[in-house]
Order: structure tokens, then C-alpha cells, then sequence
């Protein structure tokens, strides 16, 4: 408030617009739109230049047969249509990435999802004591960098490394993780998991505490049991939060690309290439197309997911 | 009974039932407990790594505690790798990359939310559009333009790309928005300047989502190891996840210590801003979905 205060008192030197008659008003008018434009100039150019360019020329690319070695002679380039998408899925490369991806989005999402609501609710369940602290700790791998995750998750990972020698403690005799086509897709996801369930469980936090603790209460005071109140109270009032939630972890996961990148490069025997991965493993080849029409298939996996869990979720509510 | 009654009475202040330590009580903090073991174990054994000889991180049986502590690997990752040179450009380009959002996005977020002009609804949809657009789709379409540009390894290349979002615009109409109109139009009205209003009352206001965007970014950028790795092509214009990178897969990829200690180099930054700052950077996350 002070500093329209400031504005007020040292406004006094010029005298304020008055309402002016349509002519002017008319001028008043595009003088707004040149200083409107003004403030937003630094932001259109740069966003035109970097953002919506890039994605422009990624379109044509996806409908164009460009290598790298036309990048300085793009009149050489042809259209092919939809022949960069036709080969998409005669590549069993590809086919097999797309399978990995949905691998991995249909066993992380609803593993992260019940981690992050069973501790969400347990960190809401009235305790007091180190509540702050799990949180943060919770949400640590959150900021933490892939590439120094990776550092560390590549040694847990070794067949004579931590989580091994945890599982060597209960009598299991745990696989060579990274290095075993079954094994390799298990182990991103659970590290997948330990990233990024910190988000979720802010987000399924702050959808509890707007849950007032009355209506819990009144149910427990007609006779039911806690697992009763949570399936018949908490989860009904929690649907919109985890549509969020859902919706968040879809376009994430669907992208999922950084695990494999630092982790196994794909492998073993392309067991954990993604089809971000393929694209962009088809980049590093220098086939800008396919690898262009690649990113389109998941921009248009990401579309019709979270369309399809607006219906679901919708259609419940 | 009564201290009991006092620390769960937030959540029965309701009916004010007085709770017995119940089995349900210790399985719940036996629950969180071993998530805290899980969630910080990878952290624990990074941190302890670090400050081992190698022969003592790859002996086996390991042990978690170091039995000999030592700095070798922070000293060798300082003198021989160059590591003070990648902090200081992933603190460069970090630190640009927020003065840019926080300056562009909130003066466009500004004439978005409190202007009239030609093209503003278009200019918005293309913003709310290109925030569904996942990174991978213009990855190499960027890649192609910065080095047509002549920006490949360059500070520059490293910046430019990331020096205003599409979200950062957003978050910040979106507040801008939610100022009441009658604030800026009594300014107008006393002759005030766009540019003065701007600056007296719409970013004073402004400390909130501010705060939210320089940490997306913050986080954004000191995280961002992909860009970097294609656009960084000498050591000189490497940033730390670059560097580390490229060093675990190296000749130095079996020096386990040295690769630990660098692991710590670009975790505790970020962790300590994190620690410092937990309220904002859980609520800015939350808020978004996005890191």
C-alpha cells in the first residue's frame, strides 16, 4: 500500500488524463497497444525465436525426409508426407520403445501414486512430532540432479551392492539389476519412483488438509472403520486432487527419458528405451525426421491420456 | 494421559476423545520411519562415499561408515578436474536464466494480465499451448537453430533458450491478474507511467510468485543436463551435470570416490537453497507440478 502511496503524492507535476472524445480515444488506444507490445518485446522475441519456432519447424521436419546433412541446404529437403510416421511403426525398435513407455507409465503411475497417498495420509493422520522433517526429507530426491542420482543408484544397482546385500539379509539373491533384460525396467521404475513421489504426496497433502477433519469424525461416530471412512469419505472428496495427480504423472512418465539416458542407455537388448530415447537416439543419427515424427506420437500419447483420465475422472465424479 | 491428549489434539480437538498410545500409532511412525531410510539411504551412502578412499568403496563387504575419513577426493575434484570452473558457469548460467524470467516474464505477464492490446489473445494461447509441449518435440529443432545461429558452445547457446518460459509468464499473469483492478487504474488516473506503476506497485506486490519462479528456474537450470551436454562441446563452457556426466562415463569412470565427490559438489547446493527455502520450493512445485 505504500507504494501506491508514492505513486499518488509524487504524480502531482502532470495532470491526469481526462476522458477524451473518440478521436483521441482512438489514438489513446493504439498507444496502449505499442506499450503493451513494449512490455511483452523482450518475452515475444526471445519465446518467438526458441519456443514456437522450434516447434514449427519440428512439424515440418516430422512430414519432411531432413538429415543432418541438410541443415545448411534445406532446399533439399523433401516432403514425404506421413512416411516418417508409416516407418515409425515398421521399426520394431520403436515398437518396442512405445511397449517399454507403456510399461513404465502403467506399473509408475499407480505405484507412485499409492506411495505418495499412503504417506500423504500418514503424515496427516494427526502426528506432530517430525512431521516437517519427513516432509523435507520426502521431498529431497525431488531437487536432487538425475545425473548425481545416477552416480549413486548405478553402485545400489551393482550384484554385490546395497540393495543386494539388503535383499541377501532376507534370504532373496537378488538379480544383476542393470545388466538383466528382465530386470533393467523394474529398476528404473523403482528409482522413477523414489524421484518423484515427493510431488504427488505435497499435492495429495494440501488435497487432505482441505478435507474437514468433522466429516472423518461424523463417520467414525456412526460405527465405521478407519479403512471404511478412508475408501468411503476421504477417497470420494480426494478424486479431483488425483486427477491432478494423475494427469501431472502421465505427461511425465509418458516423457520418460532421463533413467535410461544415465542408467542403461537403453539397454540391455533395448529394454529400456523410451520413445523419447528412440527420438533421440534418432537425432544423434542424424535422421531428423523420424526423429521428429517420434516426439509428435508422444505429444499425441500425452494428449489422449490425459483426455481419456478427464473422462474417467469426470464421468465418477 | 493428558500429554498424550496434548499431542494428538489437533486431530481430535473435535470430539475431544482422549487417545491411548495405540498399535496403529506405532505402525504409522514404523510406515514413515522406513520410507525415511528408503528416501535418504541413497543420499547417506553419496555423502559417506564421498569422503572414503576408493579401495574402501569398492571392498566388499562394504561398510557404510568411512573407516579412514578423507578430503583427497574434494581436493583432486578442485585441482584436477576443473570442477571450480563448472560451478562457476552452472552458477552463471543459473543465475541469468533467473534475472531473465523474473524481469521479461513478469513485465509481460504485467501488460497480459492489466492491458488491452491487439494480439494479446493470441499471444497468450500460443503461450498456454506451448506449455503442454514437451521438450522433447523442439529438442532438435533447437539444437539445429542455436548452432545455425553460431551459438554452440557458448554461453549464449547455454542462456538464450532458457532466458524466458512459457510458465513463467503464466505464473505470473495469473497472480498479476488476481490484483485488483482499481489499484493500477487509480495510478493510471494520477498520470503515473506504465513503466512506474509496473515497478512501484505490480512488482512490489509480486514478491510470491517471484520467490516461485526464481526457484522453478533456479532448480530448472542447475538441474538441466541435456542442453548442456549437446551444446557444450569444450571443457570450458561445461556446467556440473555436464561435467559429471561425462566423467562417469570416462576414463575416470571406475575413480568411485572422485565420482561421489562430484556427485556431492552438484547435489549440495541445491540441497542447502532447498533446506533454507522448503516452504517455497514445496508450495512453487506443488503449485505447478513442475521442477
Amino acid at each position: 500500500m505504500t507504494s501506491v502511496a508514492t505513486v499518488k503524492s509524487s504524480s502531482g507535476r502532470a495532470a491526469g488524463p481526462r476522458r477524451t472524445g473518440p478521436p483521441q480515444a482512438m489514438s489513446a488506444h493504439s498507444r496502449r497497444t505499442l506499450v503493451a507490445w513494449a512490455f511483452c518485446a523482450p518475452f515475444i522475441a526471445l519465446f518467438a525465436t526458441f519456443g514456437l519456432w522450434p516447434v514449427l519447424s519440428s512439424l515440418s521436419m516430422s512430414v519432411t525426409d531432413i538429415t543432418s546433412r541438410d541443415v545448411r541446404a534445406p532446399f533439399s529437403v523433401d516432403f514425404v508426407g506421413l512416411e516418417n510416421y508409416t516407418t515409425l511403426f515398421g521399426d520394431p525398435t520403436f515398437l518396442r520403445a512405445a511397449l517399454n513407455t507403456l510399461y513404465f507409465v502403467v506399473a509408475g503411475i499407480p505405484l507412485t501414486m499409492i506411495i505418495a497417498l499412503g504417506l500423504a495420509v500418514a503424515l496427516n493422520s494427526g502426528i506432530q512430532r517430525a512431521k516437517g522433517l519427513f516432509r523435507v526429507a520426502y521431498f529431497a530426491p525431488v531437487v536432487t540432479s538425475i545425473v548425481a542420482i545416477a552416480v549413486v543408484w548405478r553402485y545400489l544397482y551393482e550384484e554385490d551392492g546395497m540393495i543386494n546385500s539388503a535383499l541377501a539379509v532376507v534370504g532373496i539373491h537378488g538379480p544383476d539389476w542393470l545388466n538383466d533384460p528382465n530386470w533393467s525396467m523394474p529398476a528404473l521404475i523403482l528409482m522413477a519412483v523414489w524421484r518423484h513421489f515427493g510431488i504427488p504426496m505435497v499435492i495429495f497433502l494440501a488435497g487432505l488438509q482441505s478435507i474437514p477433519e468433522e466429516l472423518r469424525e461424523a463417520a467414525r461416530i456412526d460405527g465405521a472403520t478407519r479403512w471404511r471412512t478412508f475408501r468411503s469419505v476421504t477417497l470420494p472428496l480426494l478424486r479431483p486432487v488425483t486427477l491432478v495427480v494423475a494427469v501431472l504423472l502421465s505427461i511425465g512418465y509418458l516423457q520418460f527419458f532421463e533413467e535410461p539416458f544415465v542408467m542403461t542407455s537403453g539397454g540391455p537388448l533395448d529394454s529400456t528405451t523410451s520413445i523419447s530415447y528412440y527420438a533421440y537416439e534418432q537425432f544423434g543419427f542424424g535422421n531428423y525426421g523420424t526423429a521428429s515424427a517420434a516426439s509428435y506420437v508422444l505429444v499425441a500419447a500425452i494428449a489422449l491420456l490425459s483426455l481419456v483420465q478427464f473422462r474417467i475422472f469426470r464421468a465418477k465424479a | 494421559m493428558t500429554t498424550m491428549s496434548a499431542s494428538t489434539g489437533a486431530a481430535t480437538s473435535g470430539i475431544g476423545v482422549l487417545r491411548r498410545i495405540r498399535p496403529a500409532r506405532i505402525m504409522l511412525y514404523g510406515a514413515l520411519v522406513v520410507g525415511l531410510i528408503a528416501t535418504l539411504a541413497p543420499f547417506a551412502w553419496m555423502f559417506l562415499g564421498s569422503v572414503k578412499p576408493t579401495g574402501e568403496i569398492v571392498a566388499y563387504p562394504s561398510s557404510w561408515l568411512p573407516r579412514s575419513p578423507t578430503l583427497d577426493n574434494f581436493e583432486l575434484l578442485l585441482a584436477k578436474q576443473n570442477f571450480g570452473l563448472y560451478f562457476f558457469n552452472s552458477t552463471l548460467v543459473a543465475v541469468t536464466c533467473v534475472m531473465g524470467n523474473l524481469l521479461f516474464c513478469s513485465m509481460a505477464g504485467y501488460a497480459f494480465a492489466k492491458m488491452e492490446f491487439a494480439g494479446k489473445r493470441l499471444l497468450f494461447g500460443l503461450v498456454l499451448t506451448m506449455l503442454i509441449i514437451p521438450g522433447a518435440t523442439t529438442f532438435v529443432p533447437l539444437f539445429v537453430l542455436v548452432s545455425n545461429m553460431g551459438l554452440s558452445n557458448s554461453y549464449l547457446g547455454l542462456i538464450l533458450p532458457f532466458l524466458v518460459t512459457p510458465l513463467g509468464v503464466f505464473l505470473m499473469r495469473q497472480f498479476i491478474h488476481d490484483i485488483p483492478d482499481s489499484l493500477v487504474e487509480a495510478a493510471r488516473l494520477d498520470g503515473a507511467g506504465e513503466t512506474r506503476i509496473f515497478l512501484r506497485v505490480i512488482v512490489p506486490l509480486c514478491r510470491p510468485p517471484l520467490a516461485t519462479l526464481a526457484i522453478l528456474t533456479f532448480l530448472a537450470q542447475w538441474n538441466n543436463f541435456l542442453w548442456p551436454l549437446v551444446i557444450a562441446q569444450t571443457e570450458d563452457h561445461y556446467t556440473l551435470p555436464v561435467a559429471l556426466a561425462l566423467f562417469s562415463v570416462g576414463a575416470n569412470g571406475t575413480n568411485y570416490g572422485l565420482l561421489l565427490a562430484g556427485a556431492v559438489t552438484v547435489v549440495t547446493p541445491i540441497l542447502l537453497l532447498f533446506l533454507f527455502l522448503q516452504r517455497q520450493f514445496v508450495q512453487g512445485i506443488a503449485s505447478t507440478g513442475i521442477k
